[in-house]
């Protein structure tokens, strides 16, 4: 693999099949061909039988694009888009729980909230549960504010992208069978088979 | 039309052109040969002795024809048997279709007996494969599984069918028309910028190579791979999977590259101001330090699978395309040059390289691998479909047999397959029965197979078997005799007799222990119509020249000694 002198993280978004092991067979690709995932999220569309993926990689646009094109080659991928220069909305979704069990405590924690786009969304007599969507930066200067408080548990959904105004990334394809996986889908409850 | 799912497997490899099947029975995948009683006049089915076996008998069937090769395997240990046949063939492109049975639906999950996931075993070593949950979407998804194997870059497909779903039944109905595949568009043609950009660099180059591989036969580019050579009067190189691309007694062919390469070839290589790199990958073999590989030269590089190109050496000029298609655009506007000096000057690398061949070594009373090989492919006129295993006779198969027409050097190129010479050979001679097929073996990759003799026995198939015994692990012996002071750790072998054992198999043999038996043995054989196996004890402690060592750089090639020099 090249030497990676830029270690700036680059988003790959993926169209993806929804079927059964798709997921095992990107997570496949990055583990033998040793590309190194930041973050990895996976959630449908506004069409059933198709997944969206956004994948960060610490990475150089040329080694994305390396990445883009071993991408492709998973029959199940249907498109492959490397966000590099182009302008596009990102987002991380954090819930973080922290040490609530004196004023100090609590006040920091109001004041930071109230700083960032985050809202408290469970107050208990020990912790407090904060929830927080924003970019990848402002959420960690926000997670950097509070470790000080004590954070106690935290989890974070991984980036997801959109480029922005009209460049969509979507896809006309329709399965051979559309109605007949919907079926399927319906039969296995809620549709998401990973 | 109602069927059962295992007959939907036979109605759909009949639609699919096969004829041929290589497999092993076992419980999850009795139903499928349970229908094959209805459907034998139509479909052969090869029992071979491993399901290692049925795998590179696939593969061999399919490097021989172009077609898809098929095996077919039981659940569990079945199914694993057939990895390393499978992984062969992801590395060399071949297309072969694997069919394996599966536990029943239910008690998928289970830790069943002989139950283990294929799919996700095979997923790494597969271009494709599926797990069939409905007897309703096993037409369709044989059909593309036939589509993926053999279009654009090829490779094995898995298709694993629960044993429930094989005796499932349903309408019947092959799908018609075009594979809707959105995520699956090999690329074809190549832009006019590209072109132009590709034909600017060759117009330039005052000292330009042709790299030939795989893809040129892959993709059927011969005549346009000699056109291209001939009107710009570029000299070619060849990949060992490249072999049998281009004519080897062209003029302009300087022979194989790489580690065992032809020394002019990979001198060459270095050279040259530009590299026109066609259907290969710039494997570590054909490359060594990449640091130092063809440093002052400009790069095309042409190749279906568009994950190659910038993978190990950048190009100039890449283009992802069909190479059939790319070249045809190229040639409609590719001007006449030549470059005297420069196919010149190869042409004395060439003279100097003839000098140390072995075959000009005087050895009485020892036979040389070398020429062993090189008067059977005399006795053979240079006609036959060889098939080699892996190592040093490998090596030097591509180097004294010159194969002057494509799919006649079927070997394990990529994953180095020991194990893969005897049983691909077998495949071959199925997929081809008018041709003559030779299996040229070590004694070593010999025994990892040589219980699909009783295959070749029971078909009576008629392959010849040429072991070349030297009673060693050749090729690890050379290495350890290169790089680990000939601390011959685990590399001599005490071998069965091979006659002896051919004649348990009840299959014709000879051996041979002088030169002046080979043209005998050779003509017995071609005589006999069934397997034949002759035994040729060479020289115990043979070296390969010329050699890169693993890493080193291209042109600094350890040489055999000029025979006065020796």
């Amino acid at each position: 693999m090249t030497s990676q002198v830029d270690i700036n993280k680059v988003t790959v978004v993926a169209l993806v099949e929804n079927e059964p092991g798709v997921l095992n067979r990107v997570a496949s690709l990055f583990r033998r061909r040793a590309f190194n995932i930041d973050s990895l999220t996976v959630g449908r569309t506004h069409k059933p039988h198709i997944s969206r993926m956004t994948i960060r990689v610490v990475a150089g646009p040329e080694y994305a694009r390396k990445i883009a094109n071993n991408l492709q080659k998973i029959v199940s991928v249907i498109d492959v888009r490397v966000l590099d220069n182009e302008p596009h909305v990102e987002r991380d979704l954090a819930l973080i729980k922290v040490r609530n069990d004196d004023a100090n405590s609590r006040n920091t924690i109001t004041e930071i909230c109230d700083r960032y786009p985050a809202r408290i969304v469970d107050v208990g007599p020990k912790v407090a549960i904060i929830e927080m969507v924003a970019t990848e930066a402002i959420l960690e200067g926000f997670i950097d504010e509070v470790r000080p408080i004590g954070i106690v548990e935290m989890i974070r959904t991984g980036v997801v992208s959109m480029g922005r105004g009209t460049r969509i990334h979507d896809t006309n394809f329709t399965r051979r069978d559309l109605s007949k996986i919907q079926d399927k889908l319906a039969a296995r409850g809620n549709g998401n088979v990973f | 039309m109602k069927l059962t799912g295992s007959e939907i497997i036979m109605e759909c490899l009949l639609r699919e052109g096969v004829h041929t099947m290589f497999g092993y029975p076992g419980g999850a995948i009795l139903p499928t040969y349970d229908a094959m009683s209805k459907y034998e006049d139509r479909l052969h089915h090869v029992l071979v002795r491993h399901e290692q076996g049925a795998s590179h008998m696939a593969d061999g069937y399919a490097r021989a024809t172009g077609e898809v090769g098929v095996c077919i395997a039981t659940s569990g240990p079945g199914a694993t048997n057939l990895v390393t046949g499978l992984a062969t063939a992801m590395m060399d492109s071949s297309p072969i279709l694997a069919i394996t049975g599966q536990v029943p639906i239910p008690a998928i999950g289970s830790d069943a007996f002989q139950e283990t996931d294929v799919t996700g075993v095979t997923l790494p070593i597969t271009k494709h494969n599926y797990l069939v949950t409905d007897v309703d979407d096993l037409a369709y998804t044989m059909k593309e599984a036939f589509h993926i194997a053999r279009t654009g870059r090829p490779g094995p497909v898995l298709v694993d069918v629960p044993k429930d779903v094989q005796l499932a039944v349903t309408d019947f109905e092959y799908p018609e028309g075009d594979i809707l595949l959105p995520g699956y568009n090999p690329p074809s043609s190549a832009s006019e910028y590209d072109v132009d950009a590709a034909l600017r660099l060759i117009a330039e180059a005052q000292r330009p190579i042709i790299l030939a591989g795989h893809g040129i036969m892959m993709s059927g580019a011969m005549r346009e791979l000699r056109e291209l050579s001939e009107r710009a009067q570029i000299p070619v190189a060849l990949t060992l999977l490249g072999k049998g691309g281009m004519p080897e007694d062209h003029p302009l062919v300087i022979g194989m590259m790489g580690m065992h390469g032809e020394a002019s070839a990979n001198l060459a290589i270095q050279e040259a101001d530009l590299l026109i790199a066609l259907g290969m990958r710039f494997d570590d073999r054909v490359t060594g330090n990449l640091k130092t590989y063809a440093r002052n030269s400009r790069k095309i590089h042409i190749d279906i699978d568009r994950s190659e190109l910038n993978k190990n050496v950048k190009a100039d000029v890449g283009i992802a395309g069909d190479l059939k298609t790319v070249l045809e655009q190229m040639l409609l506007k590719l001007e006449v040059k030549a470059h005297p000096q420069w196919v010149g000057r190869i042409r004395d690398w060439l003279e100097d390289s003839s000098e140390r061949d072995i075959l000009n070594y005087e050895t009485p009373g020892r036979l040389l691998t070398a020429q062993v090989i090189n008067d059977i492919w005399k006795h053979t006129g240079g006609e036959a479909i060889t098939v080699t295993d892996v190592g040093q006779h490998q090596m030097l198969e591509a180097q004294y047999y010159p194969h002057q027409r494509p799919a006649t050097l079927l070997t394990s190129g990529g994953l180095g397959t020991m194990g893969f010479g005897f049983p691909a050979a077998i495949g071959a001679k199925f997929g081809k029965p008018d041709e003559e097929v030779w299996a040229i073996v070590g004694d070593g990759g010999f025994q990892m197979t040589l219980c699909e003799m009783a295959t070749a026995a029971q078909e009576n198939i008629n392959v010849n078997i040429a072991i070349i015994n030297n009673f060693f692990l050749g090729m690890v012996r050379q290495w350890q005799e290169l790089f680990y002071e000939k601390r011959y750790e685990a590399t001599p072998l005490l071998n069965p007799d091979f006659c002896k054992l051919a004649d348990a198999y009840g299959i014709p043999n000879r051996l041979v222990t002088n030169r002046d038996e080979i043209a005998d043995a050779v003509q017995f054989a071609r005589d006999i119509d069934g397997p034949t196996l002759i035994e040729f004890v060479v020289e115990k402690e043979e070296m390969v020249y010329p050699m890169v060592p693993a890493g080193a750089d291209l042109h600094d090639m350890k040489r055999r000694p000029k025979p006065r020099e020796a």
